[in-house]
């Protein structure tokens, strides 16, 4: 729990914005993998769109049991 | 509101097929036998006429995913409304009728999620509230920016306020979803606009294409479908046939055929190339690629549509979209609960400054 409470005196960008960044361009890499190559593209789709969904779930589940 | 309307019928329309295979508004055609002859194009095209009696052809079409049907578009005359088009399916080894495609309770979803019954109108209103939705989203990053720079990515406070724990949650959802919701929000935004693109494409490209042939009558004895696709296949090698659209249709001249071809990758699967041939004779008259902003449409469809990746993308689009709704419920939410604070606040700090009057 104090972990996740680490708060800081001022935000920098990297912090506030490099996490919803990367899964942004997972996100926008899957969405056009799947459209470009099949076969591998699909699966790479799969991984990089089901980021947003398994960070969700790793969150949701840290906030029931806190350490 | 309309956009919660958006995603929640959205929300079925991912499973459009499986569900109304699951509500037996999708006929399955009969195990053929590998290798065995499809039927030819004329005799699908006489079954449907004999099937519905009185009506005209509009579309044949071929579904990519699904190789053991042909579908049929009929309806009262060759420019008649799509809503009174009548969609059947037919067996593509023995052209038998396995019955009506597209009714039942998904039609109804997708009237909702296209134009709420309200035609162009209704499209035009929701591709509003879809740019709506994505000014949103950008508001959403530039809030996120006072909300969270003293958090760690991720933190759910669930000790705090029952206020701040949805605020959290809104913050995280809509940051992970940001990218997906855009791409979708967007897409579906230019979908509106598919129907005024194609009367672009129409009254420029098409024109252009049909104005050598202009003044010939509709064709009174219409070309063997059969040699209408086969030539239509050796004007775009390598490129199967999508939808064939009759003379006198919304696709084509009142004197030609168009068959819109296809290519076999997922891409070129979507960028579709119009042949146009002779009504009566069948013989090509013209063919060139689509315009740039039809190929944005079509390639567009499917990244609103996630129908692109097989099963296990679908159930990730649905799950992005129930997050989504999470998002915009929690934001109507947060907005509520702040108005009412507001106003609340607003009356006490008028208690409070009249107790703070100096009493003597």
């Amino acid at each position: 729990m104090t972990a996740t409470h680490k708060s800081r005196a001022s935000g920098n960008w990297l912090d506030v914005y490099g996490g919803p960044l990367v899964i942004g361009v997972l996100s926008l890499a899957g969405l056009l993998a799947a459209l470009l190559f099949e076969g591998a593209g699909r699966y790479f789709c799969w991984i990089a769109l089901g980021t947003p969904i398994a960070v969700t779930v790793r969150f949701f589940i840290r906030r029931k049991n806190p350490k | 509101m309309f956009l919660l309307l958006l995603c929640i019928t959205g929300l079925p329309l991912i499973f459009h097929h499986e569900l109304d295979e699951l509500f037996g508004y999708d006929a399955k055609p009969e195990m053929a036998a590998p290798g065995a002859a499809k039927a030819g194009v004329d005799q699908i095209a006489r079954a449907a006429l004999a099937h519905d009696p009185g009506r005209v052809l509009q579309y044949i079409s071929w579904d990519k995913d699904e190789p053991g049907t042909v579908i049929a578009f009929t309806n009262n005359k060759v420019d008649g409304e799509p809503d009174a088009a009548t969609v059947r399916a037919f067996d593509a080894h023995t052209a038998k009728p396995l019955g009506a495609v597209g009714g039942g309770p998904m039609r109804v979803m997708l009237k909702l999620h296209t134009d709420m019954y309200a035609g162009q109108p209704g499209k035009l209103f929701l591709g509003a509230i879809g740019l709506l939705f994505l000014i949103a989203i950008i508001s959403g990053v530039v809030l996120y920016w006072p909300f969270t720079r003293r958090l760690r990515f991720g933190t759910i406070r669930d000790d705090k306020s029952r206020r701040i724990l949805w605020l959290d949650w809104h913050d995280l959802l809509g940051a992970v979803t940001i990218a997906w919701a855009l791409v979708v929000g967007g897409t579906g935004a230019i979908n509106t606009l598919a129907e005024i693109m194609l009367n672009q494409w129409k009254s420029t490209e098409l024109a252009a294409m049909v104005a050598p042939y202009a003044g010939k009558p509709a064709p009174v004895h219409l070309a063997s479908l059969d040699a209408t696709v086969a030539k239509a296949k050796t004007a775009a090698p390598g490129m199967n046939v999508a939808f064939i659209a009759f003379p006198g249709t919304p696709f084509t001249s009142s004197h030609h055929f168009s068959a819109f071809m296809r290519g076999d990758t997922p891409l070129t699967a979507r960028l579709l190339k119009p042949v146009l041939l002779d009504g009566e004779t069948a013989e090509v008259a013209d063919t060139r690629d689509l315009p740039l902003y039809l190929k944005a449409l079509l390639v567009s469809q499917p990244l609103h549509f996630g129908d692109y990746g097989g099963m296990p993308l679908k159930i990730i689009w649905a799950l992005l979209d129930v997050m989504t709704i999470v998002v915009i419920g929690s934001g109507i939410y947060l907005w509520w609960v702040r108005r009412r604070k507001m106003r609340r606040s607003s009356t006490v700090g008028v208690a409070v400054t009249s107790s703070l009057q100096p009493s003597q």
